[in-house]
Order: structure tokens, then sequence, then C-alpha cells
């Protein structure tokens, strides 16, 4: 069954994703444009994503197991470090050059022509090749 | 109000509704790069199914929706070097940093995570410098 309400879950994030608008690179790309026409609608997007999340939190925190059985993720990890600040920053280099993240990436596939394909092609690509990288990164607080 | 806004912000909701039915139903964080990077390095066989899953989800429901909304444009950049340039930088940066916008930024934000929080303005700030440069200085973007 898990799969089929992953399914759902996947199915709900990608219309809210083209719904949203996160799917076209160029409203991306304007909110990260602060010195060209700014676009603050990703904003809004974050804003009305964190909103149901922050409840979810919540009640997770009240429950013991999710419907499906199993846990609930471990708290978050406290420490910061050198992984998490050099991969960020890396991943926003890619996301201001061609304005998609991974799950725009993969939503628009169908529809984002030859350029969505290599977008999704070389992300793949490139973590296939990460977890090398990763382990070479001393992971120290930053 | 653009409706542009409140599309986004409507949009927004369902991106939120949906992290909120991964966590209360199958126990884990709807992280884009996490669910699929699993799956790419083979870290993650155990929950394979359900990963496949979700991302059959994500590129499906969004694929006939744009067809009943008569089409959808992702305007992707049409230099291929900047597009796979940019592809490898996601890819390596979120397995590294272990998310992107939807794990660190929607499921850490909300719980206020530290890790989540720092993620964010480091590639929000990494992404407007490098549209800085390579749209106002090097004009490729």
């Amino acid at each position: 069954m898990r799969p089929v309400f992953s399914f759902i879950a996947g199915g709900l994030f990608g219309a809210g994703l083209l719904i949203s608008g996160m799917t076209d690179t160029t409203k991306v790309i304007g909110w990260l444009d602060i010195f060209g026409a700014w676009d603050p609608t990703l904003a809004f997007v974050m804003g009305g994503a964190i909103l149901p999340m922050a409840i979810a939190w919540r009640i997770a925190a009240a429950r013991r197991a999710p419907a499906l059985g199993g846990s609930f993720p471990p708290p978050p990890e406290p420490r910061l470090g050198r992984r998490l600040v050099v991969g960020s920053t890396l991943f926003g280099m890619g996301w201001g050059l061609a304005g998609l993240c991974p799950g725009p990436a993969m939503a628009s596939i169908t529809w984002g022509g030859t350029g969505g394909l290599v977008f999704l092609a070389t992300m793949v690509l490139g973590m296939w090749v990460a977890p090398p990288l990763k382990a070479r990164l001393q992971e120290q607080p930053a | 109000m653009p409706t542009e806004w409140i599309m986004g912000f409507a949009g927004g909701i369902i991106i939120g509704l949906a992290a909120a039915f991964y966590l209360l139903v199958n126990g884990r964080i709807m992280g884009a790069s996490g669910i699929l990077g699993g799956v790419v390095d083979g870290s993650a066989r155990d929950t394979l199914r359900e990963r496949i899953g979700f991302i059959a989800g994500l590129v499906i429901v969004p694929g006939a929706l744009a067809i009943a909304m008569g089409g959808a444009d992702t305007h992707v950049n049409n230099n291929l070097i900047v597009v796979a340039a940019a592809g490898l930088l996601v890819g390596i940066g979120t397995r590294i940093a272990n998310g992107c916008t939807s794990g660190h930024g929607v499921c850490g934000i909300s719980r206020f995570s530290l890790r989540g929080i720092v993620a964010t303005i480091f590639y929000i700030g990494a992404g407007g410098l490098t549209v800085v440069l390579f749209r106002h200085i090097l004009g490729v973007v």
C-alpha cells in the first residue's frame, strides 16, 4: 500500500508545483533576480507550503506512529557543518543558472522539452557522483 | 494582488498538504532530492517501491493536469551547456547538503530546523548572486 499513498503525495506535490508557477523557470529566476524585475511569487508559494506542514509537524508530535505504521522521522540534526553550507551553495548556483530544482525538474519532464531532459539527466548524474565527493568533505562545524 | 501571487499561495498550500500527507501517512519527509537521490545512488533499496510511487505521481499528475489546462511551459534556457552545468550543480549540491527546496525549505523550516533555515539562506543567497553574475554581468541566463 505504501507506493499507492506515496503516488498520491507525489501527485499532489506535482499539481501544487504546476499551479503555483514553480515549474516555470522565469518565475524562479525572477524571484532570485533582485536587481531585475523582481518576482515575489516564490515567497507566496513557500509561505503557503509551510503553513499546512507546520500543523502536520504538531499533529505528528502528538501521535505515536504514521497511519501506515513505522515511525516518524527523528528530530532535526542540530549541527550545521561544511556539507550543509557547501552543498547548499552549489545547489543554489545551479538553481540560479537554470531556474529548476529537483521537484519541478521531475514534475515538468513531460512538457519541458530537450532542455528539461538535459537538466534531469545531468542532475541524476550529479546525484550519482555525489556520494564520494560528500565523503571527502570532512564534516566539521562551518 | 496579482493573480500569480494568489495562484502561488494556492499552489503552495497544495505542496504543503502533499508534504503533510507524506509525513502523517507514510511517515516520511517529502524531500524531492532525497527521494530521487536514494534511487539513483542505490542507498535506499528497502524503500525503493515507495520512492518510485512518489516519483510516478510527481511526473504523471502534473503531466495530465498540464494537458487538461491546454499546455504548460517551463521556458528552459536554450543554452544546453548552461542547463547541463546547472543540472550537475543541483544534483551534486542537494546530495551533499542532504536536501533541496522541498526537504530543507518546506519540511525543514516548518519544524524550525536550524539546518533547514541555514540551507535555505545559502541556496537563495548563492542563487541570487549567480543570477546577478550570469544575467547582469555575463548575460547568459
